[in-house]
């Protein structure tokens, strides 16, 4: 009997699938990615807080270690030793699945994402990505489009509004900008031609990264990420000022505490994919001494370094942007989704499906001059979006200018109320 | 390692289905809405998994994509805003007599398909004359062997279908509007 495609997929490797070495490599990388993503997941919570006082001009724990570093141990001994509290009425059986299910599909995404250059061994070559599926980034798609279902069962089984109320805005913030995230990979479909994250990878060092040649593409991806990572602006299923902490209002000690660790997976885990679709993936800028063969180890511990130097960077702009931006208002969420992202990003697919089938008409070459062309329209695009974004119309922070005749229809509308109340006796 | 493969394989493939099998009934047998829909859930991702061992990649990543992941999360959208989880009435839908059609509708399903499986018919649809992971890799890959058909053999069937999806969309905007201008009214 044959093997099926999924176990053949790193055939590509010169290590033969079948042999007892292939399965032990495989289990190494899975242990290594997790224990790398966990005490990522830990640190990050406490990258965040010193950030936030960092922006804020406070200290942040700095008292646990040397410039409290240990804080995150002394955080877990905390949330472990704390009561467990169950609401009354509460689905128990959900209520307990709920913090598992949302953090479980945030590592498994990890599973497709390349985190180097192939290694060397003396068994044979080993590529440097747990399992390198023909699905490529829609397994991510896939199961990242799972994990809304913690946040909901999280939210209907704890018999609490509020936590309702999280769990219904956040699924549908979720399926709102799911949509727009997929159509932007379509634009790095078109590009690579394959779904898989080697190749996308592969692309981007031959024709630059696709950051340049997508902007708008990668703008919107970036917008989608935050929005299905529950982080702020995209903070309404917990936005405490409203629902007091949203869809896990009820939970203590170490269940909720799973719920901040799965904002912080989901957080890694979508820089890994920003990082891998449109910022080079493990590629070292400016060289191409890492995309060839012969493989070595240092290779691939440079180019680990450069995917892990990206993802941190990203992981950390996540932080900065939490600690800049108010929230929106949740109207204003579903605009941004529908009535910009989603006919933005259709509009894109078309302008950049038909310049690659001119290039490829023209005889152009998949390689920098083809990037380069991109890149120029790219620099078009982007500009003609900002301009019409910055309109303030459509997605309006409330310090935004209005236009004249909205502010004219929006004082009328006042004196209208501010009559019928002055009727109403009050 | 692959003369245990032929074992393994089996085993997770009943394993997927009876999984997917239980899940079904007790989807069907749940009165809360919201258990049932997540029963739904199981029972689709098991049906991924079974895809995924019929070579069909793609079409597992898809059905959780967009089955488990959007339109099961739209359900359970509906049915918490409608906040269905305790209402009673709900099962009045099953008196005996709804259970008799129902048993009578599923009776004729099962006759149909045993009927279907016996039956010598024609597909006119193109199936690969093999399978495996080098007649799929020939025909383009795990998307290729179903993008190609589609947009090729296929383009009319298949945009008809998407103008048909654009229809109902549209019925169901118009529809919401005219009972808010009512409501206003």
């Amino acid at each position: 009997m044959m093997a099926p495609a999924l176990f053949q997929a790193g055939a590509v490797s010169q290590m033969d699938p079948s042999t007892g070495v292939y399965l032990i490599a495989a289990i190494v990388k899975l242990v290594v990615i997790f224990t790398i993503c966990m005490v990522g997941v830990a640190y990050s919570t406490f990258a965040e807080r010193r950030i936030s006082a960092w922006i804020q001009d406070r200290h942040g724990p700095n008292r646990v270690g040397p410039q409290g570093v240990l804080q995150v141990l002394a955080d877990g001994v905390k949330n472990i030793m704390k009561e467990e509290t169950y609401p009354n009425f509460a689905s128990k059986a959900l209520f307990i699945l709920a913090p598992g299910l949302a953090f479980l599909p945030a590592m498994v995404a990890w599973a497709v994402i390349p985190f180097g250059s192939p290694l060397p061994t003396p068994w044979g070559r080993i590529d440097l990505v747990v399992a390198d599926l023909p699905v490529g980034f829609l397994f991510t798609l896939a199961v990242t489009s799972i994990g809304v279902y913690g946040i909901v069962i999280a939210g209907w089984s704890s018999n609490n509004k509020y936590a309702l109320l999280g769990g219904l805005r956040s699924s549908a913030q979720m399926v709102s900008y799911e949509i727009a995230m997929g159509m932007s990979t379509v634009c790095v479909l078109l590009l690579a031609g394959n779904v898989s994250l080697g190749v996308v990878v592969d692309q981007q060092a031959r024709m630059g990264w696709n950051v340049l040649l997508l902007s708008v593409a990668a703008l919107i991806f970036l917008i989608s990420a935050f929005a299905e990572t529950n982080r702020l602006p995209f903070d309404l299923p917990e936005a405490e000022s409203e629902l007091i902490a949203g869809y896990h209002a009820e939970y203590s000690a170490m269940k909720f505490s799973m719920f901040p660790m799965s904002e912080y997976a989901n957080m890694i885990t979508s820089s890994a994919m920003i990082v891998t679709l449109f910022f080079g993936g493990w590629d070292i800028p400016f060289t191409h001494w890492d995309n060839d063969a012969p493989w070595t180890v240092l290779k691939s511990v440079l180019t680990f370094g450069a995917f892990a130097t990206k993802v941190m960077f990203f992981v950390f702009f996540y932080m900065w942007i939490r600690w800049t931006l108010p929230r929106f208002r949740y109207d204003q969420l579903m605009a941004l989704g529908w009535k910009v992202l989603l006919p933005v990003v259709l509009a894109y697919i078309v302008i950049v499906a038909g310049a690659v089938l001119a290039l490829d008409a023209a005889g152009v070459a998949r390689g920098p001059a083809f990037g380069a062309i991109l890149f120029g329209m790219n620099v078009v695009l982007l500009a003609v979006l900002v301009f019409a974004l910055d309109k303030g119309r459509l997605v309006s922070p409330s310090y935004a200018r209005l236009a004249q005749d909205r502010v004219a229809r929006l004082r009328a509308a006042s004196a209208q109320r501010s009559i019928v109340a002055g009727g109403g006796g009050q | 390692m692959n003369e245990f493969y032929p074992l393994v394989y089996t085993f997770h493939f009943y394993l997927f289905g009876l999984v997917a099998l239980a899940a079904a009934i007790v989807f069907v047998t749940r009165k809360s809405p919201v258990a049932a829909a997540l029963w739904l859930v199981v029972v689709m991702t098991s049906l991924a998994a079974l895809y995924v061992m019929l070579d069909a990649e793609f079409v597992a990543v898809i059905q959780v994509l967009v089955y488990a992941g959007a339109i099961m999360v739209v359900f359970l959208f509906i049915v918490m805003l409608l906040n269905l989880g305790t209402l009673s009435e709900l099962g009045e839908i099953r008196g005996k007599w709804g259970r008799i059609a129902a048993a009578l509708v599923g009776l004729a399903l099962v006759a149909e398909l045993a009927a279907l499986s016996r039956a010598a018919y024609s597909l006119r649809v193109t199936v690969p004359a093999r399978s495996g992971p080098e007649a799929i890799a020939e025909t383009g890959g795990v998307i290729g062997s179903i993008a190609a058909p589609m947009f090729r053999d296929y383009l009319l069937a298949f945009e008809l279908t998407s103008v048909l999806l654009l229809v109902a969309i549209i019925g169901s905007v118009v529809l919401a509007r005219k009972r808010s201008e009512h409501d206003a009214g």
